[in-house]
């Protein structure tokens, strides 16, 4: 049985399947109104994800499906000490299908190796969020039309960002893409990424002036720069102000850059950007839906 | 120098590095069997110097040769029939491992699911890097 633990899970061609069907979701909504009639996602949230869960929800309901689940762990058997193997055994006897966020690394995994029904990985602490990299991915070929031949400014917290290394790994795997990263040295993309891009023989720059390189993007991928990384206020403060994306940078990018963002933004992208037609973080989160209604029609049905 | 005697079936680890036979005594869990086992250390090698041997007088069968090759793959394994060598086995580097090491890994699953198991696979050869199946942390 497949389940998703990690983006790469899917080779390049299946996830050109998987893309089509959500872009035929979205453009044929009542086509799949009713394709999970009948069927239960349950959603086991270790740990509170409002985002990750609701997008899951609203997925499985756009499909006719129902929902069951909890959304902290206090709620769920496993105060009361049950393993995860044990949860989702039962779980299996409840649902069709189950999307799993929880604190622990490897959670997901071992889930899927214990379950009857398809396993999603909804996050696994700060190892995978494949779902995230999955509405990333569409959301380029949506509106860029093209996964390959772009360059992507990533920019912010590319230490410890996972969203940003798993979009890395993703990408790698399509042609002519040309990565630019922009961070403050504290923060730099780590050495196992940039040895295995120059391993691979791809492009890549390192800067920490966005100014400097906006000009030269089709992309431009915000992250947010984390307090809590930071060893004093000083440099947090200094560097927070750094990457404030605002209308006067945006005025240095190109007429069809794109903006994107895995959310929540706090002060990284001002809230004037919102209206540029190049923003297009609020429409990622709508490719968040259609990549996980494709995503469950694709486990749920992989036998038909 | 010190003679220790042949013997007739069994298997000898040689060219292992000099001062671990210890551990891959303890590795191999050679305290549980019931034969006959001999720890050379540091007898004089052409080849390393100084090496460890280890003769053991029991079925090849009963080794996990995957422990012994996530050890140390360098070590060569002669197998011993009626007193003399009747085959020798190269180790390569397994590429997955069951219960030998443990995930460090705090946020690592296997710190707190009850009887799962600690699974390493080999990520990078070349590098000898293994990763925690669970976590992909990676074994230091």
């Amino acid at each position: 049985m497949r389940h998703l633990m990690s983006p790469l899970d899917f080779t390049p061609e299946e996830l050109d399947t998987l893309f089509d069907l959500a872009n035929d979701i979205e453009h044929n909504p009542a086509k799949y109104a009713h394709a999970c009639d009948g069927r239960i996602l349950a959603t086991c949230f270790y740990e509170p994800s409002t985002r990750t869960r609701l997008s899951f929800e609203s997925a499985m309901t756009r499909l006719g499906g129902q929902v069951i689940g909890f959304s902290d762990a206090s709620s769920s058997s496993a105060s009361k000490g049950e393993s995860v193997s044990d949860t989702i055994r039962v779980i299996s006897c409840y649902a069709d299908i189950c999307a799993m966020r929880h604190p622990k690394e490897g959670a997901p995994m071992v889930a899927a190796e214990k379950s009857d029904i398809p396993v999603i990985n909804a996050g696994d602490g700060g190892h995978q969020h494949p779902t995230q990299t999955l509405t990333d991915l569409l959301t380029i070929r949506s509106l860029k039309g093209r996964l390959g031949g772009f360059t992507i400014g990533l920019c912010g917290d590319l230490k410890f960002g996972r969203t940003v290394h798993s979009l890395i790994n993703a990408l790698v795997r399509y042609d002519d893409i040309r990565f630019v990263f922009i961070s403050p040295e504290e923060l730099r993309v780590p050495d196992y990424i940039t040895d295995m891009l120059k391993e691979r023989g791809i492009a890549y720059e390192e800067v920490i002036r966005l100014e400097n390189v906006m000009p030269t993007l089709d992309l431009l991928y915000m992250t947010r720069v984390q307090r809590e990384r930071f060893f004093n206020e000083e440099d947090y403060v200094r560097l927070k102000d750094f990457y404030i994306l605002n209308s006067d940078k945006m005025h240095l990018a190109r007429k069809d850059m794109l903006v994107l963002h895995p959310l929540p933004r706090v002060n990284e992208i001002s809230v004037e950007v919102d209206s540029d037609p190049r923003a297009a973080y609020f429409k990622q989160a709508k490719y968040g839906v259609y990549v996980r209604m494709a995503l469950i029609l694709t486990l749920l049905f992989q036998n038909e | 120098m010190l003679n220790v005697g042949k013997i007739e079936e069994g298997f000898v680890l040689d060219h292992i590095k000099a001062g671990k036979s210890l551990d891959i005594y303890e590795h191999l869990q050679l305290h549980k069997l019931d034969c006959t086992v001999a720890i050379i250390k540091n007898a004089r090698s052409n080849k390393l110097g100084k090496k460890d041997i280890l003769k053991v007088e029991c079925d090849l069968d009963m080794l996990d040769l995957d422990v012994l090759a996530f050890i140390d793959h360098n070590i060569t394994i002669n197998v011993i029939k009626n007193g003399k060598i009747v085959e020798k086995k190269e180790l390569s580097l397994p590429s997955k491992i069951r219960n030998v090491i443990r995930c460090h890994n705090p946020r690592c699953i296997t710190s707190i699911e009850q009887e799962l198991p600690h699974i390493f696979y080999l990520a990078d050869a070349q590098k000898e890097v293994y990763r925690c199946k669970y976590c992909e942390e990676k074994y230091k």
